[in-house]
């Protein structure tokens, strides 16, 4: 975590004081259900990129109980849950352990605690601004966004390597160059858009994060 | 005989010129075949799909979805509403539940909707386009269509993530669900047996991950090839994007020789129904299909 701590994360010390495992039932998504783990492992175990994860599920779960505050919200290993939903399937008590996942992402990136140039994060940042700006996603922007994330040299560098996929799609007709220009949007963009924001304001005042 | 009338939610990679727009492009003679006409949800917009968490919170991703759903309410009410994409069904179906578990939420999306004038009742199900086939229609009526069967192609059902778990297409297993070689079997194509139906192909982090992905896409290319598979199918836009255009950077990277099509169920039924080239959409194929491609005359 580095030195500066966002204001944010220094509030929800000073709020939850030593009690994690109380911060995370009232501020992560489906947090509530963390104490619920019997620690059986299957859902470790059952994790495609499991062998990346710095902490299983099975472990982040104990981490919290045991009030490992700055190591569960700086790991990057919930960062790369590809959301196959596995582990949910398969737990036998029933935690919805991928949208818990979800939940500390999202709780670790408002925080500011996130590793830096973290990928995952990247691409869900960019992704979610794409779709709230016109409705729908634009493949196009989206993609060169992503390559072009650490700089305009290393985008070139992103987009060369991937020109073969590119020309690909376009012959295919599955990526259109003048997507560019704007491409698909909603009609109520505007009307979308007030609604996400007020849905974050609502959501923000029940979590205590307002 | 009358139409099966559904409200359908196409998703953001099926629009023209998007990453899967010929598996849309396939659904056209598929559905008139199977006198299903789908009505399109007006001015839909994106379901959040699986990463839009890090920066969208729980009830801004669910209202995107709660949107969605009160507009089929308001313009096509007792239509179920369809999605062809695994991501956009999931997050439907999640929003529902979630509303229907938490009626407070259901309040708060409400709140919200009122900035586009919309409400949210809870009174429509969204379903997958394959839960429509076998559930309305049926194996003996997909089967009934077919004018043109796919004989000797050997293909592996490659079911993946999403429209097999969290909630799964009823009455099949998490582990090894059947449907999708049933469905390869009705159109007279062969099923061959196949241990990475339900592998997880990296989904969108073999965008931000694509060395740790490239394994999973490893695996479920070449168990196809190992049992023998001519061709991959699938009921998923993103396993499609990503087995098919991601063999060539493993071959690049890795020295393999993947040269293996990947196609969509609806597909099959679209040539198995005498669909050419455009009505397929095998010419949306960036590995064309060529064990397919002949039965086109």
């Amino acid at each position: 975590m580095s030195e500066a701590l966002s204001q944010a994360n220094s509030q929800a010390i000073a709020r939850y004081k030593n009690n994690f495992l109380k911060e995370v039932e009232e501020r992560v998504e489906d947090g509530h259900w963390v104490k619920m783990c019997m620690q059986c492992g299957v859902c470790a175990g059952s994790c495609p990129f499991g062998p990346h994860w710095e902490h299983s599920p099975q472990k982040l779960f104990m981490m919290i109980r045991a009030g490992k505050r700055e190591e569960v919200l700086s790991t990057d290993s919930y960062w790369l849950c590809t959301s196959c939903y596995n582990c949910i399937v398969r737990c036998p008590r029933k935690l919805p352990i991928t949208h818990i996942m979800h939940g500390l992402a999202h709780y670790a990136h408002r925080l500011g605690t996130v590793p830096p140039a973290q990928p995952g994060r990247a691409i869900a940042v960019l992704f979610w601004k794409n779709v709230v700006q016109n409705g729908r996603l634009n493949e196009l922007t989206f993609s060169l966004k992503m390559y072009f994330r650490d700089g305009f040299g290393q985008g070139v560098k992103n987009a060369m390597a991937m020109q073969g996929i590119g020309l690909g799609l376009v012959k295919t007709k599955r990526l259109n160059p003048m997507e560019i220009l704007g491409g698909h949007t909603c009609k109520d963009k505007g009307g979308i858009q007030r609604m996400v924001a007020k849905a974050a304001e609502i959501e923000n005042k029940r979590r205590g994060m307002a | 005989m009358a139409k099966k009338q559904y409200a359908f939610y196409p998703g953001c990679s099926s629009q023209k010129g998007a990453s899967a727009s010929n598996y849309l492009n396939s659904f056209g003679l598929m559905c008139e075949k199977l006198d299903i006409q789908l009505n399109e949800v007006p001015d839909w917009n994106c379901c959040g799909a699986s990463i839009a968490y890090a920066e969208g919170g729980e009830l801004p991703r669910l209202v995107l979805n709660a949107r969605n759903m009160a507009i089929a309410e308001k313009e096509m009410p007792g239509q179920d509403m369809v999605s062809g994409c695994p991501a956009c069904w999931l997050a439907l179906r999640d929003a529902r539940g979630r509303f229907e578990e938490h009626g407070s939420m259901k309040a708060e999306a409400n709140e919200c909707l009122k900035e586009v004038s919309l409400t949210y009742n809870g009174t429509v199900k969204p379903r997958h386009m394959t839960e429509v086939l076998i559930e309305d229609i049926g194996y003996a009526g997909m089967k009934a269509a077919v004018t043109r069967p796919l004989d000797g192609v050997k293909i592996a059902g490659y079911v993946g993530c999403q429209t097999n778990r969290p909630f799964g297409i009823a009455g099949e297993s998490f582990e090894n669900p059947k449907y999708l070689d049933k469905m390869i079997e009705t159109v007279g194509a062969e099923a061959v047996p196949y241990d990475q139906k339900v592998t997880c192909c990296g989904g969108a982090l073999a965008f931000s991950e694509p060395e740790k992905s490239f394994k999973q896409i490893r695996d479920i290319v070449e168990s196809a090839y190992d049992h023998g598979a001519q061709v991959i199918a699938t009921p998923c836009q993103l396993c499609q994007a990503n087995v098919e255009l991601y063999q060539s950077e493993i071959n690049k990277k890795q020295g393999t020789k993947f040269n293996m099509p990947v196609v969509f169920y609806s597909q099959l039924l679209s040539l198995a129904y005498g669909g050419d080239l455009k009505q397929t959409g095998l010419d949306g194929q960036v590995i064309r299909a060529d064990v397919l491609e002949k039965f086109i005359k």
